[in-house]
């Protein structure tokens, strides 16, 4: 199968990828990019979608080599580009942005020495032109002071900035190609919206094809001309957009599309019989940077902040990074000390030590990195027994049996409890911290950005999980997240906070169809919903998006 | 966690690493308690003689045995090395710990001490507190388990410093495990890997130690022998006698080898990601 079209800037032809001893990472693999067009490969982790795009810039990771097919951009071979001409290409032509913003800019060197690199490398312009287009660039971005900009570091810049960054290096040279390896995975949904959308002005402007890598099928539904869905190293199907939404033919591609989260019923509110936590203008300051005889001005992280969660209901706590929501949850579980307020867990302050046993065991967290919340020495089912370490009056074979029941709950059959962690993939792992949370049986969980590490595919089932654990066990859980996809199915309420106050309360309903708060209309319009049809396809929406525009402009 | 320790396959290099140090622990025990030579007799009518079937490895400028020193040597040398090390990975561990765990004042200090240590080449530090302790056994491995301490110390605050923040870490706490369970359980065995790296490292540059110190004549006191003491002692004879030097340089050499072996092989089995399924 070729699609060996003739206006293609670059067309692949039955690519095949192979990591070593003859394992195969991706095969046949064929697509074209045409001038001016954005093509996006989703696909899930180990799907192959990255290694065909390091492919493409002959930066593939050592084991991983080409071993058939062609990469032919504007008319060459680049398999067969010996590395010098490669290099003209690199950067020039086919411009990339990584996924890690927070890596890809080199800390030890100013914007202005990085963006100029490119410039000095491609093109033979003098310094001062050189400047008065990187000046241009940075305002284009919308970067204010582009001069103060070219002195500072990237660890001035928070995430967002730098991505705009890293795009405004690689824009500069106007490629006829650009590699975005999922350019906005790291970063939070507001975000994410505008680093899209400036990359789609920048290069619609340039003329600039746009090779788009992602996991996240609505976000780049919403950009991309044409979608080429990749499953373990094979195409299943590509072609535009809408068709491939309107009736998507794979299975897979179904299943891609069935994962985004959509709101479940509204369940039954519990009854108001007293809250588990419950939380009265709590405010948590984080130190500022001392010097060795200056104490720093401290940063409020969160100000003032009240809520209270019934017993097996989920409050769902949304908001941007830095909005303070995560510093909330950790305050709550008392792995931060608050500076003020009042935490009140089945109506007992456990501020000072009082009734801080019965909070502990009470009180549990599932973290959002699951490669690191697990003890990397220990096997699953120690790790899922550690907990039951401090519940008394409990023989080993009742410990042994309650571990094995939870771990049958979370779906992991007996045999993972002989597992080390790094033997599981991502969503098991995930499974396996729900698992230590919930094993003590607590009144409530604190779930922080539980399902944002992993595949929108995994994401749903673990979201499913979360849901049917909790009622099995009715725990009330605080679930924080930027997702507000994810918010939609699982939460009951929604407090949406911004500078570390709650600027949004109400009913799951309430907010996402009738959303008080400016706020709170930008970071729904932020996500881009798909609408299942009656005939089986999808529709792509965004709500509040009229609104939510005016308000920006 | 040693349930799989016997019942894999050795890696090569393990095999022969092991083989070189269980070598070594045998001829170190051995020489404790039998030589073929009183390793302290002077022949004068057998000085200098080449390696031959008298004697094995040739006689010294005092006509004594060099089997025989290298093998009592073997346990002086093997012993001050084993306990030096011993010695600075515990208190290293326990101090980096410390450091790592309380932060704040305490982590300064420690810093600043470590820091001024490490400042100074190991060996020159070593000279400074053996003129103060006196040069003897016990002296040389006090010595030289100070001089060695601060690296360990670095490592592990290090190490625990990022540990602390890590996921497993603070579920621990959220768990409601005393802090020092926690560092117990989770932080401590998962520093090992790194200190133990350093530690097979530091062996080797202990018993270099060792000889250098003999080598300046703070070493062990003459006549007992150790393998850096008789490494000194040939340097006058290099032409005419090259055996003097050449088999406590060997076993030196050797030693290194295994213990660099068995120290990757240890540091691969405590590592649960290394291990295959």
């Amino acid at each position: 199968m070729t699609t060996g079209t003739d206006d293609a800037l670059l067309s692949i032809e039955d690519l095949r990828l192979e990591a070593g001893l003859g394992r195969v990472i991706a095969e046949n693999v064929a697509f074209a990019v045409r001038p001016g067009e954005i093509v996006a490969v989703v696909g899930e982790s180990g799907s192959g979608k990255t290694m065909v795009a390091r492919a493409v810039l002959g930066l593939l990771p050592p084991p991983v080599v080409a071993t058939a097919g062609r990469i032919v951009f504007e008319g060459r071979d680049l398999r067969t580009l010996p590395g010098s001409a490669m290099r003209r290409v690199r950067g020039a032509r086919i411009g990339m942005v990584f996924q890690e913003p927070m890596t890809s800019l080199n800390p030890a060197l100013t914007i202005g020495r990085q963006l100029d690199e490119g410039l000095r490398l491609h093109t033979s312009l003098r310094s001062a032109e050189r400047r008065e287009r990187i000046v241009a660039m940075l305002g284009r971005i919308g970067i204010d002071d582009p001069d103060r900009c070219l002195a500072a570091y990237p660890h001035e810049f928070s995430g967002g900035m730098r991505q705009r960054i890293m795009l405004a290096s690689v824009m500069l040279l106007k490629p006829a190609l650009l590699v975005a390896d999922e350019p906005t995975t790291a970063l939070d949904a507001l975000v994410q919206r505008d680093v899209l959308e400036l990359m789609v002005e920048l290069t619609r402007e340039n003329g600039t094809s746009v090779l788009l890598i992602s996991h996240d099928l609505s976000m780049v539904a919403r950009y991309a001309d044409r979608v080429v869905v990749m499953y373990r190293g094979r195409i299943v199907e590509q072609g535009a957009t809408d068709a491939i939404l309107l009736s998507p033919r794979h299975d897979y591609t179904r299943k891609l599309l069935e994962a985004l989260p959509r709101r479940g019923r509204a369940r039954a509110v519990p009854t108001a019989e007293g809250a588990v936590i419950e939380v009265r203008n709590l405010t948590v300051d984080y130190p500022g940077r001392a010097g060795l005889f200056r104490k720093g001005r401290p940063k409020r992280a969160v100000d003032g902040v009240s809520l209270s969660v019934l017993p097996g209901e989920t409050v769902a706590v949304v908001g941007g990074s830095g909005s303070g929501k995560t510093t909330l949850g950790r305050a709550i579980i008392g792995l931060i000390r608050p500076s003020g307020g009042e935490i009140l867990f089945r109506g007992r302050s456990v501020m000072g030590g009082g009734g801080s046993r019965e909070y502990r065991h009470g009180c549990q967290i599932v973290f959002q990195d699951p490669y690191s919340s697990l003890d990397p020495r220990m096997q699953v089912g120690a790790i899922v027994a550690e907990p039951l370490r401090l519940v008394p009056d409990l023989s080993a074979a009742e410990r042994a049996e309650r571990v094995r029941r939870v771990l049958s709950d979370v779906g992991l059959d007996a045999d993972y409890a002989d597992r080390f962690p790094h033997q599981l993939s991502g969503g098991q792992r995930q499974r396996v911290a729900i698992a230590r949370a919930i094993v003590r049986r607590p009144a409530f969980v604190v779930a922080d950005e539980p399902v944002s590490a992993l595949d929108m595919t995994v994401q749903k089932q673990i979201l499913r999980l979360f849901g049917d654990l909790q009622e099995r066990y009715g725990f009330a859980c605080l679930f924080i997240s930027h997702d507000l996809a994810a918010v939609e199915q699982v939460a009951d309420r929604v407090l949406v906070m911004k500078d570390g106050r709650i600027v949004e309360a109400g009913s799951r309903d309430d907010v996402f169809d009738r959303p008080q708060h400016p706020y709170t209309r930008r970071l729904l319009s932020a996500i881009p919903t798909l609408e299942p049809l009656p005939e089986g396809g999808f529709r792509l929406s965004v709500r509040h998006g009229q609104e939510a525009l005016s308000a920006v402009s | 966690m040693t349930r799989t320790w016997f019942g894999l396959p050795a890696s090569p290099g393990a095999l022969l690493g092991g083989l070189l140090i269980g070598v070594l622990l045998l001829a170190a025990g051995l020489g404790m308690v039998w030589t073929p030579y009183d390793p302290l007799a002077i022949d004068f009518r057998a000085r200098l003689q080449p390696p031959g079937p008298e004697h094995w490895l040739g006689t010294d400028e005092f006509g004594r045995d060099v089997f025989s020193r290298a093998l009592a040597g073997a346990s002086t040398s093997v012993s001050i090395s084993l306990f030096t090390v011993a010695a600075a990975t515990v208190a290293g561990m326990l101090i980096g710990l410390a450091a790592g765990y309380l932060r704040g004042w305490t982590d300064r200090i420690v810093v600043s001490i470590t820091d001024a240590l490490l400042a100074f080449p190991g060996i020159l530090l070593a000279l400074g507190l053996l003129a103060v302790l006196g040069a003897n056994k016990y002296g040389i491995i006090l010595a030289l388990a100070l001089a060695y301490t601060p690296s360990v110390v670095r490592v592990v605050r290090s190490n625990v410093f990022s540990l602390r923040e890590t996921g497993f870490v603070e579920a621990s706490r959220v768990m409601g495990n005393g802090e020092l369970f926690t560092m117990a359980r989770h932080v401590l065995p998962n520093c090992i890997a790194p200190v133990t790296v350093l530690a097979t490292g530091m062996f080797g540059w202990v018993l270099l130690s060792e000889s250098a110190l003999s080598f300046l004549g703070l070493g062990v006191p003459p006549p007992a022998p150790t393998w850096g003491n008789m490494l000194a002692a040939s340097r006058p004879y290099m032409s005419q006698a090259p055996w003097l030097g050449i088999y406590p340089g060997l076993c030196i050499a050797l030693t290194l080898l295994g213990i660099n072996l068995l120290g990757d092989a240890v540091r691969d089995r405590l590592d649960p990601r290394m291990r295959r399924i």
